[in-house]
């Protein structure tokens, strides 16, 4: 294991490095679409209601390593071979997206998804006379949702989302299916190199339980000063 | 800070106490299932001594596979059925993935493996013994049938695929440096394939003879440049316990014999045509 350590660290390190930055941002684009959805299946608009279903229900159907096969494979294929973007944007050779961009946009939709049933819950667990209240006080809608809904659902939604997130966080291990060099896809390389399955994959579950125990408090603490004032 | 110390020892130890409690509740489990079926047959197996477990990938073809009809087939599978026939040993072939094979030659729930496993010091440094080479693989680089890539000096800033643990992974990344391109690591070969073929890579690495078998077979738009070769390299098949010597000296002298009498090469033929 020491040997291990001593030659494949860096490597493995390294590897994290690229976790973290595809987590990051996956969830950077998924906090937004997970907003954006949330509001559209809450707003009394039945066309942004119906969307934010079809949306959360497809990505939410289909496992993400098929969703990422489908977004590193079939996507470009259907922009360059059928749809011939690549040509209409003058193009010279074909559209190709690399691991990290697949790998984000699996993420941000994957996460968005379950991101917009929390924050749909969040806003719907607030009391409707908050809404109310605020609309008959003379705010508009979005100033109301803003200013007087979002800040109460918001506390409640908090371990949701950072549930969300560390399963999130996880789930970039999927995304080692289309090369990406993250820890996952390393730590096969590795294993198949010096052939120590073993002591490999404990090193590896020793790095994400210390990454992810380490985020878990800091989320903690940021939870606990969200918190702060409320009775 | 001592908290936090106290608790990440304590999840380390919960991890590691889950993980003997694991292994050791799938070793009875398996260990139990052929305790059955060996008492109905116990006459037979007292009488021809040890049934060997040997893992093997599930698809590294034509070394592993299941052909169109069902039946797991392929070089390893073929050169083990004529080894074992030829000294007379009993064994059953496990195909687990070449992942899950290490790991099951490692947690002794299989005596030895067989994939297409190169002999490298580096493994032989981490505990495993290797038998004499079985095959030696020479590995090429194929780009897409309409790439203007002619050779390595073209690679400059581009990346290329390779599937993870291959001997064609190595030789990739011992000219990464020299011609300045990147790799990207794959599972299996069809996603390899499909990364050159959608242009996500410029160029793939592998077995040059797997790498036409699949060509032809799948009818796929890429071409083999035959310039681009490395040395030979050989396969080996790999045990990881030493109490397993036995079976990997029936190995070596079964592989002797087999190529002395022209089986080896029938099975060679057989696949690679």
């Amino acid at each position: 294991m020491a040997k291990i350590l001593a030659n494949y660290g860096g490597l493995l390190m390294a590897a994290m490095g690229q976790t973290l930055l595809l987590a990051l941002y996956g969830l950077f684009f998924a906090c937004i679409i997970g907003l954006v959805v949330g509001l559209m299946s809450v707003v009394k608009n039945r066309a942004c209601n119906i969307i934010a279903t079809i949306f959360v229900d497809i990505i939410r159907g289909v496992p993400m390593i098929v969703l990422a096969f489908y977004v590193f494979f079939a996507v470009p294929m259907l922009l360059n071979n059928i749809l011939h973007l690549n040509t209409m944007l003058g193009l010279s050779g074909s559209i190709t997206l690399s691991g990290l961009q697949a790998g984000t946009i699996c993420l941000a939709l994957n996460c968005g998804a379950y991101m917009a049933e929390i924050i749909r819950a969040g806003i719907e667990s607030v009391d409707k006379g908050q809404m109310e209240a605020a609309r008959s006080l003379g705010l508009p809608y979005w100033k109301a949702m803003a200013k007087v809904v979002l800040p109460q659902a918001i506390r409640t939604m908090i371990p949701s989302i950072i549930n969300q997130f560390i399963i999130t966080l996880k789930d970039t291990s999927i995304l080692s299916v289309i090369g990406f060099p993250e820890l996952v896809n390393t730590a096969k390389n590795v294993v198949g190199i010096t052939m120590s399955a073993f002591q490999v994959w404990s090193i590896v579950a020793i790095m994400y339980l210390v990454v992810i125990t380490l985020l878990s408090r800091l989320a903690k603490r940021v939870e606990r000063r969200l918190n702060r004032g409320r009775q | 800070m001592k908290k936090l110390f106290a608790f990440g020892m304590a999840s380390v130890m919960a991890l590691s106490l889950a993980a003997c409690g694991g292994a050791a509740s799938t070793a009875s489990s398996t260990a139990a299932a052929p305790a059955d079926s060996a008492s109905s047959e116990a006459a037979s197996a007292e009488t021809t001594g040890k049934k060997w477990v040997i893992a093997t990938d599930t698809v590294f073809k034509p070394f592993e596979y299941t052909d169109a009809s069902g039946n797991f087939v392929g070089i390893d599978v073929d050169i083990v059925a004529a080894i074992a026939e030829d000294q007379g040993f009993e064994y059953e072939m496990k195909s687990l993935g070449w992942d899950a094979a290490i790991a099951a030659c490692q947690s002794g729930q299989a005596d030895g493996m067989i994939a297409g496993a190169s002999i490298t010091d580096e493994r032989k440094a981490s505990g495993w013994t290797f038998s004499d080479g079985y095959y030696d693989s020479t590995q090429t680089m194929t780009v897409a049938a309409d790439s203007d890539i002619t050779g390595f000096a073209d690679l400059s800033g581009k990346t290329v695929a390779v599937k993870t643990a291959t001997q064609g992974a190595s030789y990739a990344e011992s000219l990464k440096d020299e011609y300045g391109f990147n790799i990207t690591y794959f599972e299996d070969s069809p996603t390899m394939y499909q990364a050159v073929l959608g242009g996500q890579c410029v160029a793939c690495f592998e077995d040059t003879p797997i790498m036409k078998a699949s060509i032809k077979d799948g009818d796929l738009a890429l071409k083999v440049l035959n310039d681009t070769a490395s040395d030979p390299a050989p396969y080996g098949f790999a045990i990881f316990n030493t109490d397993n010597q036995e079976l990997l000296d029936m190995f070596n002298a079964g592989l002797a014999d087999i190529k002395e009498n022209g089986k080896y090469d029938e099975i060679l033929a057989k696949y690679l045509g």
